[in-house]
């Protein structure tokens, strides 16, 4: 039981330190992943500012050694290029819904 | 060269309207360029309407006057034919004039 | 309960097929440019039916009473005339080679500005104005002029001044390929973009007249024929192009590039759904 307890708290305080600390290693991942949301934007000609804007913010944090920061930003530009990417494609269709008739 | 100053004064009986449209940066000197430098000020300083010798109209300006400043104002007297004399002067010291015909 | 199950999932099903097929039961994709300007023009008419049609190429100043005065103020010494002069002085001085714009455009380039955008059946694709005296310039040997500078707007300034008055008169000819790059600037303009997910219908065609921060938001008729502008906003001259990627970054859109086919076709729309209206160039704005 008590083996148990101490195995418990070891595995708690190994998850529990790399929740909190990203490496370099994260953000390259998150960074690419952001990054080629955002090309596959770019390919449907729908980019949004703020997406550049926050690669930057990414890109600076992590140039600072701040990986936590940097993690954080990139996934944010992530979700950004995703949304413009789904922006572009259902606006193929909806964008009938504005026209005057 | 041709006048930085556009002038159009007109009589209405015992008042004269003038309206002026100058040409100038009226750089305000807090601007700054692409490469983050800043401009360099470079506005009016001041500007002189005067008829029958005697000033009708001065401003004096700042970097507050937007680029290619237009004026419009009324003064008591001038009549048709007579002229209208402007000029400025800016904070490097160029200075520009033109005389205008009341119509 | 678990016999009605099944039943549930496939009505669950059907209405959800129905529903996917919804958004494609929009009237026949044919494209009939006559027919949306006829309903584009009388959705503003009707919409201010106090205004004349040739009133909405002034834009937010035909929206807005005291807007209205103080442009007819601004019109008796507008601040567009210094960019009108230059422009008259570049398009006369000749080239290096000793040919001038003249030698580019019918009928030696004036009063020719409200033929376009055309659309070149060799090339193609659409020519704008902007486009036209740039190539102008590349055949004779000159450098082109950026799309978004004082220059360029001299030069559309003093074009469009030579046409001030003669109605609009775009062309689609009788071409597929004319027909898709109408419909693409159509698809173009009514299509949100940007992190703020907007069109420019969103702005010009659902709320002409209403306030947008604290400027008046112009009508989409007519929104092209006092090109090109200064704008006080600029405390300078303005191209279409330079409207066009402005308006982007606004909706934190990363603009296009000026002249790419984009830009080129919604111009060609815009342009056709206005034809009847005034050239007004070169024009003021707030």
């Amino acid at each position: 039981m008590r083996t148990t307890t101490i195995l418990a708290t070891v595995l708690l305080i190994a998850n529990g330190a790399s929740a909190f600390a990203a490496s370099e290693a994260d953000y390259k991942a998150a960074y690419a992943a952001a990054e080629a949301a955002n090309t596959e934007a770019g390919s449907l000609r729908n980019q949004w500012t703020t997406t550049a804007a926050t690669l930057a913010a990414a890109k600076k944090a992590a140039d600072a050694g701040d990986f936590d920061t940097a993690v954080t930003r990139a996934k944010e530009a992530e979700a950004l290029a995703k949304a413009s990417v789904f922006q572009a494609t259902s606006e193929k269709e909806r964008w009938k819904d504005l026209e005057i008739r | 060269m041709a006048s930085s100053i556009r002038v159009r004064a007109t009589s209405y009986g015992e008042t004269t309207e003038v309206q002026a449209l100058i040409q100038h940066p009226m750089d305000s000197g807090f601007v700054k360029d692409a490469k983050g430098e800043i401009i360099p000020p470079h506005f009016i300083q001041q500007l002189t309407f005067e008829h029958a010798g005697k000033p009708v109209f001065i401003a004096d300006w700042g970097g507050g006057v937007s680029k290619d400043p237009y004026v419009k104002f009324a003064f008591k007297g001038g009549n048709k034919g007579d002229d209208l004399k402007i000029s400025w002067v800016d904070n490097k010291g160029a200075t520009d004039s033109t005389t205008a015909k009341i119509q | 309960m678990t016999r009605r199950l099944p039943v549930h999932v496939a009505t669950a099903a059907l209405a959800l097929g129905v529903l996917a097929l919804a958004p494609s039961a929009h009237a026949a994709d044919k494209v009939d440019p006559a027919a949306d300007k006829a309903a584009f023009q009388n959705y503003f008419t009707t919409k201010f039916p106090k205004l004349k049609l040739e009133d909405f190429v002034n834009g937010p100043y035909s929206m807005n009473e005291d807007l209205h005065k103080q442009w007819q103020e601004k019109e008796e010494f507008p601040p567009y005339e210094f960019s009108l002069e230059a422009g008259k002085e570049m398009f006369s001085k000749p080239f290096k080679n000793g040919k001038s714009y003249a030698d580019c455009f019918p009928n030696k380039g004036i009063g020719v500005r409200q033929n376009y955008p055309y659309f070149d059946e060799k090339e193609g694709k659409v020519i704008t104005l902007e486009l036209a005296l740039n190539r102008c310039r590349e055949a004779n040997g000159e450098a082109p002029l950026s799309y978004v500078k004082d220059d360029m707007a001299a030069l559309t300034a003093y074009m469009a001044f030579t046409s001030r008055g003669k109605p609009m008169d775009i062309k689609i000819p009788n071409d597929p390929r004319a027909l898709e790059a109408y419909r693409k600037g159509k698809e173009y303009f009514y299509t949100r973009r940007g992190q703020l997910n907007v069109s420019c219908a969103t702005c010009h065609v659902q709320s002409p007249g209403e306030r947008i921060r604290a400027e008046v938001l112009a009508p989409a008729l007519g929104i092209l024929n006092a090109m090109p502008i200064y704008r006080s906003e600029w405390s300078g001259m303005g191209t279409t192009s330079r409207r066009f990627t402005t308006c982007n970054s606004q909706t934190r859109a990363v603009p296009l590039n000026p002249q790419d086919d984009e830009y080129r076709n919604l111009e060609y729309y815009l342009s056709y759904v206005s034809n009847g209206l005034p050239i007004s160039g070169p024009g003021a704005r707030p």
